[in-house]
């Protein structure tokens, strides 16, 4: 299939992203530069200058809300893509509404028990939406560990479920890039499945 | 009974097991996890009354901080 054929299929799909940090900036520019036509992100962190190591901001953005941040850098990638951002905490109550007419979901959050949280409410609250998590992602080497892997038709894990991040295994660009392209490959590789 | 457990096969000497006994067993309490069986969800507080019978499809995916 040729690319304009791929990006013409994508622009019908919208992907939920929860989560602007490493993970979800770094997804986010992936499927918009492939051709989603439509990316819901939720985030309520502002940009720190510790960010800059692997999210995809830059140093003039420090201060900003990270999903303000990641619209403009959309737009300056691809114009036509249609970025509807939630300046929110994420909680049981809220997720499901926010989420609500996503074909995909991607959980991008950085603590786990927040990763905990999120599964459980969409898994249970919205079972049919393809969800793609991500967990393992710390420190650097061992890229081979690094995979996606399917628990169900409805449930993903990008990463190698075993590195935790802490102040002596911090995140890296490269590795988090790793994990947030592949969740962004399994939300192609589900869409282009799908009939718009 | 003969369970899959991350799509390898595991046989145990019990006829079934709580969720609860088989993360004991598999030393895997201190880790933060999702479990599901045969596809269904079964949330942390229902571990110790699920049922884990021959020939069900267990699923646990281990959640790492980091994104």
């Amino acid at each position: 299939m040729k690319f304009p054929d791929i990006k013409k299929h994508l622009r019908n799909f919208r992907v939920g992203i929860a989560g602007a940090g490493g993970l979800g900036s770094n997804c986010a520019v992936a499927l918009a530069r492939t051709g989603v036509g439509t990316i819901l992100i939720c985030d309520n962190d502002i940009i720190e200058s510790g960010n800059l190591n692997r999210q995809y901001y830059f140093s003039i953005q420090i201060g900003l809300p990270k999903v303000e941040a990641i619209r403009d850098n959309i737009a300056i990638i691809d114009k036509e893509v249609n970025i509807i951002t939630n300046n929110i905490e994420l909680t049981p109550y809220n997720i499901p509404e926010i989420f609500a007419g996503c074909d995909v979901i991607v959980e991008a959050l950085d603590l786990k028990e927040m990763k905990e949280m999120f599964i459980e409410t969409v898994q249970k609250e919205m079972p049919r939406i393809p969800l793609i998590t991500g967990s393992g992602l710390a420190g650097w080497g061992d890229t081979g560990s690094l995979r996606c892997r399917k628990i169900d038709e409805t449930l993903y894990v990008c990463g190698d479920e075993s590195t935790e991040v802490s102040d002596e295994l911090p995140p890296l660009a490269p590795r988090v890039g790793i994990v947030a392209n592949l969740q962004a490959d399994k939300v192609i590789e589900v869409l282009m499945k799908k009939r718009q | 009974m003969k369970i899959l457990l991350n799509n390898r096969e595991e046989k145990f000497d019990n006829e079934y097991l709580r969720v609860s006994e088989l993360l004991d067993l598999k030393k895997l309490t201190f880790r933060m996890r999702i479990i599901k069986i045969n596809g269904i969800l079964i949330p942390k507080d229902s571990y110790s009354e699920t049922i884990i019978r021959n020939g069900d499809n267990v699923q646990v995916l281990y959640l790492m901080s980091g994104g």
